[in-house]
């Protein structure tokens, strides 16, 4: 089973892609499942290190919090844009010490910061494992680093640790 | 637009709304790049157009086709997953690469790189880079 | 009445979307550094691939579709060639 499919979500999701991309008949299917077999195995041959996913059945809650999260921002972000009295509005770089090490988990941090409007990842340090990131309307840096540290990181470190 | 004789007025309603929504997010995000002083405050305005912006349009399309054939037509999703993968990766690189500019000039506006390197000696505490102006 | 609906709206979405790459160009062209003209051709990208899937909607063909997968993916690459070129001054190390 592992050897001839080395990655079977990532056969799934392609083939889930395929059928997608064409409509669905048994001929798609079956080009689709070959194409998929053949992209997986080819990804086993370059060896990525495989990642760990622990308890699966928070990821539904993560993506609900994230969404509900980016769709808050944008309406905030939207209103800074759009109000030309807020000049008083702060913005600056913040410093995280993180505890997450996964390396999936961190990508999937990276993701939810930088696709948040009003947040940024800048930079990450893997030796002190500190995180830069840079905050468009930054009221208190403790705020901001609370949040980050009990909204998303104790997730991903359930999730991927 | 003949082809939309067929379609209820709910779902064209549901469309239309969705439509302006994700076009307005889009435009707020580009007059966000001309209003910011800074590069790095003009990274946070694209995001609009990129998280909600595509994620509302795709979503009005994926309605609009659904109604019109009457059969779920869920290809747009393909387009929402490609935005939200990639769109952090390129504004991660361009960040570290204007961060790399800054440094390279030694401008005081970005934090120094010892900023993320501090608390290896002082241990875990409550770390905090210097502002922007 | 329904197409009434989606003929204005959709027509008011592409003007905005159009103002939204108009906005995006004069910083291009503006700059001032390397780096906000390379964020504005990502977000010119984006803003002609939500503009292609709009047309979609209006004709009701769903071939835009395929248009607006290529521009996303050749916007993607173009712009992470270009950050990696600010970078380090070359693409291929």
């Amino acid at each position: 089973m592992s050897r001839v499919l080395p990655y079977p979500l990532l056969t799934a999701g392609l083939i889930l892609m395929w059928l997608l991309l064409n409509s669905f008949s048994l001929g798609h299917l079956l080009l689709g499942t070959i194409i998929a077999v053949a992209a997986s195995r080819v990804m086993a041959a370059l060896e990525p290190s495989k990642p760990r996913l622990r308890r699966w059945q928070l990821i539904p809650r993560l993506t609900a919090v994230v969404t509900l999260d980016i769709l808050r921002s944008n309406i905030a972000v939207a209103s800074v844009i759009l109000n030309p009295r807020r000049c008083d509005r702060v913005s600056g770089f913040v410093a995280i010490p993180l505890e997450l090490r996964d390396k999936t988990g961190l990508a999937v941090l990276a993701c939810i910061v930088t696709s948040t409007p009003g947040t940024a990842w800048i930079e990450y340090d893997s030796d002190s494992n500190i995180l830069l990131i840079h905050v468009l309307d930054l009221v208190s840096e403790e705020e901001w680093i609370a949040l980050i540290k009990n909204r998303y990181e104790t997730l991903l470190m359930e999730i991927f640790e | 637009m003949t082809h939309v004789e067929a379609l209820p007025t709910w779902a064209a309603l549901a469309t239309a709304v969705l439509v302006l929504i994700g076009a307005a997010l889009t435009l707020i995000g580009a007059i966000g790049t001309l209003r910011f002083g800074t590069f790095f405050e003009r990274v946070h305005a694209p995001t609009l157009g990129t998280s909600w912006g595509t994620g509302s349009i795709a979503l009005a399309s994926i309605i609009f086709f659904s109604v019109l054939e009457s059969r779920p037509v869920v290809h747009e999703v393909l387009i929402g997953v490609f935005i939200t993968v990639t769109t952090p990766v390129t504004l991660m690189l361009l960040a570290r690469a204007a961060l790399y500019r800054e440094r390279a000039e030694g401008s005081t506006r970005v934090p120094p790189h010892s900023v993320v390197r501090r608390a290896r000696h002082l241990g875990a505490g409550e770390e905090s880079g210097n502002d922007a102006p | 009445m329904t197409e009434a609906i989606l003929v204005w709206s959709v027509g008011i979405a592409q003007a905005m979307l159009v103002i939204a790459m108009a906005c995006n160009t004069y910083r291009l062209i503006r700059g001032p550094r390397a780096q906000d003209r390379v964020l504005c051709v990502d977000a010119l990208y984006v803003s002609a691939m939500l503009l292609v899937l709009t047309f979609g909607i209006r004709t009701g063909s769903s071939l835009y579709f395929e248009g607006a997968l290529v521009i996303a993916v050749i916007g993607f690459v173009s712009s992470v060639a270009l950050s990696k070129f600010l970078m380090r001054g070359e693409v291929i190390e």
